[in-house]
């Protein structure tokens, strides 16, 4: 393989992985609180249409970016309100949560738009543009030579190659996602929110005896959950593509979800994880079949690949996967 | 003592909860500019107003008894089998193993082979979660889940590079043969003098599902193993001190839920389609969720609250086909029912149980 098309492969690789990334941390959030959300994939699907067609309406991509978190955040607060305050399943309502994304997202497009549920394609200000850092070879480059950047790439060094292609030139929403991580990591493990979230996915007795709010520090780990959602959905719809189709998320909230799993609910390894599960999805799109010596690889192989390795790291055969201890519990005050 | 009397958890709080979905429905449609009355009417007559309508009505409440069962049986061993749909694909897998392959003679010996193999197969997929959560403690939840885009993937690969026949784009098997063909309920009640209409998919397999429910209520509430399944989900370790074992019980309360999700295959693809496709179960496996949800995980629950889903998609088909209402719609009611009987239970219930706490004081006093 020529290392011009490797850069490629990882430079789509990061693309599809941002919002696979964004998904991921916030199921970490969530999680880690001891909030289980299979409903990253509905909240997703919402931000991702709310932001494309405030986006298209307005013509403004960060207005569309807050209309996706804020579409986000209500179905984080209906999860919400279903688990901590109604102490219901949160996995039936994770469930209900997609179906409602799924059927309002269509239902509403169609009310608004009239394009059998999407929303028109989004061009100019109603897109996020790709960052070009200094000295890197972009479209300015490409316009002043009259030539296809492509062919500008191709014929520079190796590492300008690699700071053109894969390090410069994406949407400000990649290095947000990417620098979340850190983020992530320094809320949960230095701060004493970050502490006292972790104590209430573990023991939220222990967090009310102390006389801090376990209700409170829930709901304030499912709104950023809500938040980082609402991300992933704007950047699926606003950057990654050019408006809202139906069910666009295609099953991304899942692999979010195997990739938390993967990680063993850790950010650094959430980083990690996705950019596997990113990678194995930009080698499906680029090859159809894969040959490696002889044996033909099928693309459905690399599209079950995340999931069976989330079924064999569950099953604990290469390291036990142990999820935050008052996962799935609602907590009921002792009287 | 109970806080509520047995007819108010049972009929009251669904009731509720169906008219708390019904109402938000009504206000979407309201929203997107319809009369939600009209919609009523339209859907009531569409899927009801004929034996056409109820021909499909009933076809996809066959589906949805055999799904919503597998999730019931599941739930009474306090399980949440999310995987119904990656188990009825691959009981669609079987289904048309045994149709294509063996030179059936008769249908009736076909569909008896044609359950058995379907149920294997849903069985079977639904062994390894049920095995990872019985020996290795892993979420069946998120297994089951993994395993329906597994099969996904695997269905995929299966009908484009396997069982397609030669020359054909489609990514689905050839047709079965006529000698498979189950009769429809046209076919079945013309004997009788009943003109059922000719074109409705509901079939034979209608009597299989109704069947299904029957032997699961009696499996339940009337057998040794169903009152184990019952007790290992009212209290685990209740069940263990009384020397029920959780790891057989997991093992064959899943097996059942992926046996009953496979079984789906033989009125879809051996009653409507008479090949396998592509996403032939069409989220049947996760309408089985609402439909145990709303049935209250018994089977006569399920069987009525089946008919009533099928009621709304046929019903749903009839709004997208004559109103600018899109078939979504049916998704979003699916959803409010899963979200009022199923997470937000607690919003109705405790209101009422203070309402019938109260009641009784005063009748004391």
């Amino acid at each position: 393989m020529e290392f011009l098309t490797l850069i490629q492969v990882f430079d789509s690789t990061i693309r599809l992985s941002t919002p696979l990334l964004l998904a991921c941390l916030a199921g970490l959030f969530s999680e880690r609180a001891g909030i289980f959300d299979i409903g990253l994939e509905g909240k997703m699907l919402m931000a991702a249409f709310f932001s494309a067609a405030v986006a298209s309406l307005t013509g403004s991509v960060w207005l569309g970016l807050l209309a996706g978190i804020a579409a986000s955040m209500v179905l984080a607060g209906l999860h919400g309100l279903a688990s901590i305050t109604f102490r219901g399943n949160q996995l039936i309502s994770g469930v209900a949560i997609n179906f409602l994304a799924a059927g309002m997202t269509v239902l509403i497009a169609q009310d608004w738009f009239k394009q059998g549920g999407r929303t028109p394609s989004l061009f100019g200000q109603g897109r996020f543009p790709g960052l070009e850092f200094p000295g890197a070879i972009g479209p300015a480059d490409a316009e002043a030579t009259g030539r296809p950047v492509s062919d500008l790439i191709a014929e520079t060094n190796v590492v300008l190659q690699v700071y053109s292609d894969l390090i410069s030139g994406h949407s400000i929403l990649v290095y947000l996602a990417f620098l979340a991580v850190p983020a992530t990591w320094w809320v949960l493990f230095r701060t004493r929110f970050g502490l006292r979230l972790r104590a209430v996915g573990e023991n939220p007795a222990a967090v009310d005896t102390s006389g801090v709010s376990v209700v409170g520090l829930r709901y304030a780990a499912v709104a950023i959950c809500g938040l980082l959602c609402g991300i992933a959905g704007a950047y699926l719809a606003t950057a990654l593509q050019a408006g809202f189709v139906k069910d666009m998320t295609a099953g991304r909230g899942f692999i979010a979800l195997a990739a938390l799993i993967f990680a063993k609910w850790r950010p650094w390894h959430a980083m990690w994880a996705c950019l596997l599960f990113g990678f194995l999805q930009a080698v499906a799109l680029r090859y159809q079949n894969i040959d490696i010596g002889g044996v033909v690889i099928p693309v459905q192989v690399m599209d079950a690949l995340p999931y069976i390795l989330t079924v064999v790291i569950l099953a604990g055969f290469v390291g036990k996967a142990i999820p935050p201890r008052a996962g799935g519990e609602p907590y009921v005050k002792e009287r | 003592m109970d806080k509520m009397p047995k007819w108010a958890d049972v009929v009251l709080i669904p009731l509720i909860s169906l008219i708390l979905a019904a109402a938000l429905s009504a206000l979407v449609i309201l929203a997107i500019g319809e009369d939600p009355v009209a919609a009523v009417k339209l859907m009531v007559n569409g899927a009801l107003g004929s034996t056409y309508g109820w021909g499909y009505t009933l076809y996809y409440a066959t589906n949805f008894m055999f799904t919503g069962l597998a999730v019931a049986v599941a739930f009474h061993a306090r399980m949440f089998n999310i995987g119904g749909e990656g188990q009825a694909m691959l009981g669609g897998l079987g289904v048309a193993l045994m149709c294509l392959y063996i030179p059936w003679p008769h249908w009736s010996l076909a569909l008896i082979g044609a359950t058995g193999l379907a149920a294997l197969f849903g069985a079977a997929w639904a062994a390894i979660p049920a095995w990872l959560q019985a020996k290795r403690g892993s979420h069946i939840v998120i297994t089951t889940i993994m395993f329906n885009f597994i099969a996904a993937a695997v269905l995929n690969y299966v009908l484009v590079n396997l069982m397609r026949p030669k020359g054909s784009m489609d990514p689905a098997t050839a047709r079965f043969p006529g000698a498979v063909h189950l009769p429809t309920l046209h076919e079945l009640l013309a004997p009788i003098g009943l003109n059922f209409s000719k074109a409705a998919p509901a079939n034979v397999s209608l009597l299989v599902a109704v069947a299904a429910c029957i032997l699961v209520w009696l499996l339940i509430w009337r057998t040794r193993l169903g009152y184990e399944i019952r007790a290992y989900g009212h209290s685990e370790t209740g069940a263990l001190y009384a020397g029920i074992s959780p790891v057989r019980i997991t093992m064959i309360a899943m097996l059942i839920s992926g046996g009953l999700a496979g079984m789906m295959a033989i009125n879809n693809v051996m009653g409507e389609a008479e090949r396998l496709v592509l996403n032939a179960t069409e989220g049947a496996g996760f309408i089985g969720i609402a439909v145990a949800l709303m049935g209250r995980s018994h089977p006569f629950g399920v069987f009525l609250a089946a008919i009533l889903f099928g009621f709304l998609y046929q019903g749903g088909a009839e709004l997208a086909l004559w109103t600018t209402i899109p078939r979504e719609l049916i998704v979003v009611i699916q959803a409010l029912v899963i979200l009022f009987t199923g997470a937000l239970d607690n919003m109705v219930r405790m209101p009422l149980e203070k309402l019938f706490l109260a009641l009784r004081k005063e009748k004391q006093a």
